[in-house]
């Protein structure tokens, strides 16, 4: 690309959900003319089925578009997009590492949210230019001035300059354009240098292998170069390197400081090109790596197991493909007594698990059973042993325990102030500590908490959403260990323990979690041959029971004139029934009473 | 299996004079015409069907509908063809009857053609249940038309009870039943009430006052005893009988033996294929083949339809079908519910108990299809 560096702007966008952050970069793309109008599937930056239904990016993805100014000179624009969940706060940490400017959407008629604010902090953190922009202005209920007041206050950035646009229908644009040109500044950074490339993103794709997605800092690299990973210290040799334009790669001779752009070099899994980390020359190192890289350490483990254990094989291989393309991601086999075989996985957060689950079921059509979600305790045995446990099955017996200790989390919630009683509630409920609240402005709040992590895990989200009637919004980042008095909770059923129901839980949470999941349990599972009793205990003790009464009559009386086909036609489907049926002992039950449990609120 | 044992044979007569509102089995009004045109085809399938089959027949049933529509002289010409064409050498000759006719005649004169077994649809010998299950006939008619069977010779007669209807209750069925035994029967059919899609009793299911199956259940369990204590055995799940009057023709239904079907809705198995005629009568009098049903005779099969029976599934019999004992697993899945009181497992095989059968669809293919 023959544009002086002088005239390259790295950015990212940031918005809260639904702000318009898709639709902006929709915008600025047709603006730079880099996709013809009728090629342009909406949104096109998100392009997984799965975030486009969110409305959420999952993957950061980068893109190269060049831009005529009003200056009459052409612009090379780095539009790099971030993950918008704070499951991925780290990924977005990282891209918001290859930007020297940020261009924050503000929701004219909402406001400033919690994520947005999270990520703004990273970016400012991080030594970016902010760049507000006020959108939705086409909104009768926007309030332009009262968005810009908010971006001043809150943030503490000048926001007079901030164009108020609409990016659905494309009014003004061209000033948001024309405000990274003048604000952003340009990247620095030295040719001359050993080579030093920030791995942002990569995906796997299947005739090239990882795709590598890199912010060059120092140095250059070019295709047949040697290349080592900082962090992992695997080497390769680079095939291929280049723009990810709009719809396609393409190819440069080179790749030079301060430019965003691809490379290819036979990489076979993300795992050895780890988002954050450092690429160097092989023969030419760089002394140190950039700083902020981080391996992941997953904080969410469940159970998964195909509903039909045959399919078994089938899951590890949808595991190791979605695993290729998402580093984030840990899984190792488990065997359950109520299951079988199947697999404990490693998140990010529940979001990542949720679409970690989701896209297993869609993209690979399986069915699949998970276990309740599980943090990861730090157990400290009687004799000094520490212990991390992440899986009830592997509790230790409560007598050879000294002492638990739980992870904390620092969280912050986001919301009008009408609903502060709500959520103090809801907290209060979920062991959390009340650290401070703050008024954003008049009418909006930030509490801030301290609340354990698995208290967040179950269902956190969906009861803060029903309790302030979708307002709030909510961000957590991990504040260590703290001790606590922990118990195991042990589902029997007709006297047999089911570990894929085992959970750990605050002693204080153990009666009433009991007894919902006995209850649930009763309610989901079908009359049987015989009373089934469901028993909830910890240790021997049993805390809550109910009982699933005994079918008394299920009979075809009469077989009209030899007629056998309706009765073989019901044993079949009595055949059917049972595949969905997990047999436990001698009970059977169905797959949708494994996860009822896990929604105890609904 | 040899192929020399003898069939049954089963007419479907598909006429009545009203539909009972429980009932979904398939009926039609019939004028003396389509009755007439009725008569002769099945006569002409009879004839095809011993060309087509070549077999001899040992069980001959008219079931319905109503067969005592069809008339005397009807009924003892299709006796006399199906004597010529399945030979029906000592065999148990059937006929459904109404007890809402005045029998007397007709019995005597199907005695004389042939006919050797009654089945009479009392259902309830209680004025007022009676008149819930919409049925055209009284207690004091019932009465008279076993009376008159008896007048006329027949010397097996079975009853049709009905069990978990409306108003039913522990004393009302005691009456029925000492009803039965008082009338000197020699067999009871007693019919758990099932709602069927498709019947007036379905389209006033909320309507209807009847047990539930709480209630359904006691009221089984207490004919199952009540009966046995009068000295009709269970044989099959709803059939009863003093020893040596149980129904041979539907025992062929429940042994997994052969049988043809003629008639619209009737079925037939058939060198291991299952037939149906469809419910209709003109295409059954258009000379409308019936289709085919898939392959019978599976161990499967067999096994679901033994274990309907008191004798239920016998290793010997196993054996001599299929040339082998009762798999393992089968025997593993049915003794854990042994100590519950619904099956019996001893070194001959599997039986269910009353309390078995009450659950048997769900307790036979836990049965067969365990792993």
């Amino acid at each position: 690309m023959s544009i002086p560096r002088d005239r390259v702007r790295n950015f990212s966008i940031i918005a809260h959900i639904d702000h318009g952050k898709s639709t902006l970069a929709d915008r600025i793309l047709e603006q730079t003319k880099a996709v013809a109008v009728r090629d342009m599937e909406n949104q096109l930056l998100d392009n997984m089925d799965l975030e486009r239904e969110r409305g959420i990016t999952i993957k950061a993805h980068a893109v190269t578009l060049v831009y005529t100014a009003k200056d009459g000179n052409d612009y090379v624009f780095n539009l790099i997009d971030t993950p918008g969940h704070v499951d991925f706060n780290y990924e977005v940490s990282r891209s918001l590492a290859a930007c020297e400017g940020a261009v924050l959407v503000v929701d004219a008629s909402q406001g400033i949210e919690a994520q947005t604010l999270a990520n703004t902090y990273l970016a400012v953190d991080a030594g970016l230019e902010i760049v507000p922009v006020v959108n939705k202005i086409d909104l009768p209920s926007a309030q332009p001035e009262k968005a810009k007041e908010e971006i001043e206050d809150i943030i503490g950035i000048p926001a007079d300059e901030a164009p108020c646009v609409s990016a659905k229908l494309g009014t003004n644009i061209d000033l948001v354009m024309e405000q990274i040109v003048k604000n952003v500044p340009p990247p620095q950074g030295d040719e001359k240098e050993p080579l030093q490339a920030l791995i942002f993103d990569s995906y796997y794709d299947a005739y090239k292998g990882v795709i590598i997605h890199v912010r060059i800092k120092n140095g250059q690299v070019h295709p047949g170069d040697e290349i080592r990973m900082m962090a992992t210290g695997a080497e390769f040799t680079v095939v291929e390197c280049g723009f990810c334009r709009a719809t396609c790669l393409e190819k440069s001779e080179g790749l030079f400081a301060g430019e965003v752009g691809y490379i290819a070099a036979s990489i076979k899994e993300v795992k050895q090109a780890r988002v954050g980390d450092t690429v160097t020359l092989a023969d030419n190192p760089a002394k140190v790596p950039l700083p902020g890289y981080r391996s992941v350490q997953p904080m969410v483990f469940c159970g998964i197991y195909p509903a039909d254990g045959a399919k078994y094989p089938d899951l590890r291989d949808a595991l190791e493909k979605l695993q290729l393309n998402d580093a984030a991601l840990s899984y190792e086999p488990e065997t359950s007594v109520a299951l079988g075989f199947g697999f404990r996985c490693g998140f990010l957060g529940l979001l990542h698990m949720e679409i970690i689950q989701e896209r297993l079921e869609r993209e690979y059509n399986l069915d699949i059973i998970t276990t309740a979600p599980s943090v990861v305790y730090k157990i400290t045995k009687t004799n000094g042993e520490v212990v991390c446990i992440d899986n009830p099955t592997n509790y230790p017996d409560p007598a050879l325990i000294e002492q638990a200790e739980e992870p904390m989390t620092n969280a912050h919630i986001y919301a009008p102030s009408d609903y502060v009683g709500n959520i103090m509630e809801l907290c209060q409920d979920r062991r959390g500590t009340f650290k401070d609240m703050n008024y954003i402005d008049t009418d909006r709040v930030d509490i801030h908490y301290e609340l354990p992590l698995n208290e967040i895990i179950y269902d956190f989200f969906d009861a803060l959403k029903s309790r302030t009637r979708g307002y709030a919004s909510f961000d957590y980042e991990l504040s260590g260990y703290q001790k606590s008095s922990l118990v195991k909770l042990d589902i029997m059923l007709n006297g047999e323990v089911v570990d894929a129901l085992s959970f750990i839980i605050h002693a204080d949470k153990a009666y009433p979690r009991a007894r919902k999941m006995a209850e649930k349990l009763a309610e989901k599972i079908p009359r049987q041959l015989f009373e089934v009793p469901i028993q909830a205990c910890i240790g021997g003790r049993i805390i809550a029971r109910e009982t699933v009464k005994a079918m008394r009559k299920d009979v075809l009386a009469k077989c009209y004139g030899g007629d056998i086909t309706r009765k073989k036609k019901l044993l079949e489907k009595q055949k059917e029934g049972k595949k969905r049926m997990r047999q436990l002992g001698t009970v059977e039950v169905p797959q949708e009473a494994f996860m009822s449990v896990l929604k105890l609120d609904e | 299996m040899n192929k020399k044992e003898p069939v049954g044979v089963y007419i479907h007569v598909p006429f009545c004079d009203g539909k009972c509102p429980y009932c979904d089995f398939y009926s039609l009004y019939g004028n003396d015409k389509l009755i007439d045109e009725y008569t002769q085809t099945v006569s002409k399938v009879m004839a095809k069907s011993s060309e087509k089959w070549n077999r001899t027949a040992d069980t001959l049933y008219f079931g319905g509908g109503t067969p005592n529509l069809l008339g005397q002289e009807r009924l003892s010409f299709l006796i006399k063809t199906a004597k010529e064409k399945f030979g029906l050498e000592n065999a148990e000759i059937t006929v459904e009857v109404n007890p809402a006719e005045d029998l007397s005649g007709f019995l005597e004169e199907i005695k004389k053609a042939g006919a050797n077994r009654l089945s009479i649809g009392l259902q309830s010998a209680n004025e007022d249940e009676l008149k819930l299950l919409g049925r055209r006939h009284t207690v004091k008619q019932a009465e008279k038309a076993v009376k008159d069977a008896q007048n006329a010779g027949f010397k097996n007669i079975s009853l049709d009870l009905m069990l978990a209807i409306q108003k039913q209750t522990k004393e009302s069925l005691l009456r029925s039943i000492n009803f039965c035994a008082e009338m000197g029967v020699q067999h009871i059919s007693a019919y758990l009430l099932k709602i069927e899609p498709k019947t007036l009793y379905y389209r006033k299911r909320d309507k209807l006052d009847v047990p539930n199956d709480d209630e359904a259940a006691e009221l089984y369990l207490t004919a199952c005893e009540e009966l046995e204590k009068r000295g009709f055995m269970q044989y099959e799940i709803s059939n009863f009988a003093k020893p040596g009057f149980e129904s041979r023709h539907n025992l062929k239904y429940w042994d997994c033996k052969e049988y043809i079907g003629i008639g619209p809705a009737a079925h037939s198995f058939m060198d291991g294929k299952r037939f149906y005629y469809n419910r209709d009568i003109k295409g059954f009098m258009h000379d409308e083949e019936p289709a085919l049903d898939g392959k019978g005779g599976s161990f499967e099969e067999y096994a679901m339809l033994k274990l309907r029976l008191c004798s239920g599934l016998d290793n010997e019999d196993c054996r001599k079908r299929f040339n082998m004992d009762i798999p393992e697993r089968i025997l593993k899945a049915a003794k854990l519910y042994q100590q519950g009181g619904l099956t019996v497992c001893d070194k001959n095989g599997i039986h269910f108990t009353p309390k078995g059968f009450l659950v048997s669809n769900m307790l036979i293919s836990e049965i067969l299809f365990s792993k």
